[in-house]
């Protein structure tokens, strides 16, 4: 195992991620970037075969000029001491030094369990826009596109740009408050333009307010899905089902280290720092906001870590501004009570273990569950379940352990030795 | 994007487009079930984006290898649970 210092790391290559390490490193901050992912970017700006264009292309251009170190599909899997992160890589783990941490980590789709959603190709939202960015076949294929938030709306329009005979937008959403926010839209001009842009796009191409998935089915794979409207019930025949009820902050990393959790996501004061000294924490991970907010959480954390509060302050009223959208869209988009009705009892709501809702639906805590059934103890360690269960039974994650990520046996045996 | 890689899934040749990620190929391939569950049902891609494992497979030997973070490589063998 090889060991390095840097006076700041930055764990998620995203807009914040990738934001955070340009402004540390414009400051004379010798700064260590890394991602799981193989490719910079982040989900939003993820490449795939195209090369990025547009705002991701310049700040990823600013991250070679600032001489931002890359680290490519490396996974913090443990922190074995204050100032050390145990990294696991397919060619050998490295244990990495830091002065300053900046946790950009993100965040994942909530999924939301209802009969049929563990058929092979019923997939997130996000989650086949993301394959289909990497050559995933959806030329031709039929796709419902459903769940809640505006990722649907993107979603639905990559996906047509793919060729992908897009049958409708379900969203969860009813039609007189999603009116209300469109209204409000018009105190933030980029949104409302990106908005229309969107919608445009999507002409020809039903969008269904008040609308969600109520079951999906087919044998071996999905076939047609269940949508119910109103006091409507219909089977959509498709091919895929992308399906996702907005974002979950990934917090692990965070809980790891120790810091504090808000409740939108990871607690930071105005400069972006958790409650650990020295690790900070920008973008989704600490409370959903879409990517202006990200961005300009990611400079205040950057330029705060390299010790520059002076130039991140400059940016605090930018960054109120995006808050106050963040809020107005968690509260359009929050999922409404009939989807906890969905999951029937043979349901499965841990896909790891294959753990039913009638099996835990009796407890009290996440904690107790656990202990007698394994929901939330495979290998994704409760990252798809959690989501559910906080929305379905309130439960919240009640601690993390190492390794935060499932890594190979030697490396855990490596993680944390002296050089 | 016109490069293309050759890889195989279940011993059967894929081409994917260069850059793809290891899930493009298996769904090329004509697979629907990446593996199974712990109760034998088939399942396949989630999230996409790494946090689901729905998509493990073995790639070169090296099991539970997450299809959506690991980009095609010729020759790349792949083996899923089908």
């Amino acid at each position: 195992m090889s060991s390095h210092g840097h006076d700041v790391i930055v764990v998620g290559a995203g807009p914040a991620g990738l934001a955070a390490a340009c402004r540390a490193a414009e400051c004379g901050a010798t700064v260590a970037l890394l991602d799981d992912n193989p490719q910079p970017g982040g989900q939003i700006w993820r490449a795939g075969a195209r090369p990025p264009k547009g705002k991701a292309a310049r700040w990823l251009r600013l991250a070679g000029e600032r001489q931002v170190g890359w680290i490519a599909a490396a996974r913090v899997f443990a922190a074995p001491a204050p100032g050390r992160i145990s990294i696991e890589r397919s060619n050998g783990d490295i244990d990495l030094g830091y002065r300053n941490l900046v946790l950009a980590t993100g965040a994942r789709e909530r999924f939301l369990p209802f009969p049929g959603w563990t058929l092979p190709n019923v997939m997130g939202a996000g989650g086949l826009q993301a394959l289909a960015k990497s050559g995933y076949p959806v030329r031709g294929k039929k796709v419902v596109v459903a769940g809640s938030g505006p990722l649907l709306l993107a979603g639905a329009r990559y996906l047509r740009g793919c060729g992908a005979n897009v049958r409708l937008v379900a969203e969860q959403t009813g039609h007189s408050t999603l009116y209300r926010f469109a209204r409000g839209l018009a105190r933030h001009p980029a949104k409302l333009a990106q908005a229309v842009f969107l919608r445009a796009a999507l002409l020809g191409i039903p969008y269904l307010s008040g609308c969600w998935p109520v079951a999906a089915e087919g044998s071996g794979k999905l076939e047609s899905v269940t949508l119910r409207r109103g006091g409507k019930t219909w089977s959509e025949p498709c091919d895929y089902l992308a399906c996702g009820f907005g974002l979950v902050p990934n917090v692990e990393l965070a809980a790891l280290l120790g810091c504090r959790m808000g409740e939108a996501g990871v607690e930071v004061d105005e400069y972006q720092q958790t409650s650990v000294a020295g690790v900070y924490c920008a973008g989704e991970a600490a409370g959903i906001g879409g990517i202006d907010l990200s961005l300009v959480e990611g400079e205040i954390a950057g330029y705060a870590a390299a010790g520059r509060p002076e130039a991140a302050r400059k940016l605090f009223r930018a960054r109120q501004s995006h808050r106050r959208f963040a809020a107005a869209l968690a509260e359009t988009f929050a999922p409404r009570d009939e989807l906890r009705t969905l999951p029937q009892d043979d349901t499965l709501v841990c896909r790891c273990e294959d753990v039913g809702w009638g099996r835990i639906r009796g407890f009290s805590t996440w904690r107790e569950a656990k202990l007698q059934t394994r929901c939330g103890m495979g290998p994704c360690q409760g990252r798809v379940c959690g989501g559910a269960v906080g929305f379905l039974l309130g439960w919240k994650p009640e601690s993390v352990r190492p390794p935060v990520f499932p890594a190979r046996l030697e490396s855990l045996m490596r993680a944390g030795d002296p050089e | 994007m016109s490069e293309t890689v050759k890889l195989t899934v279940n011993g059967v040749v894929v081409t994917a487009p260069a850059g793809a990620m290891v899930s493009t190929a298996v769904a090329l391939a004509g697979v629907s079930a990446f593996r199974r569950s712990v109760s034998g049902a088939p399942r396949a891609p989630l999230c996409g984006m790494g946090i689901c494992f729905e998509c493990r497979v073995t790639i070169d030997g090296r099991q539970h290898c997450r299809g959506c973070q690991v980009t095609c490589q010729p020759g790349m063998e792949v083996r899923t649970d089908e």
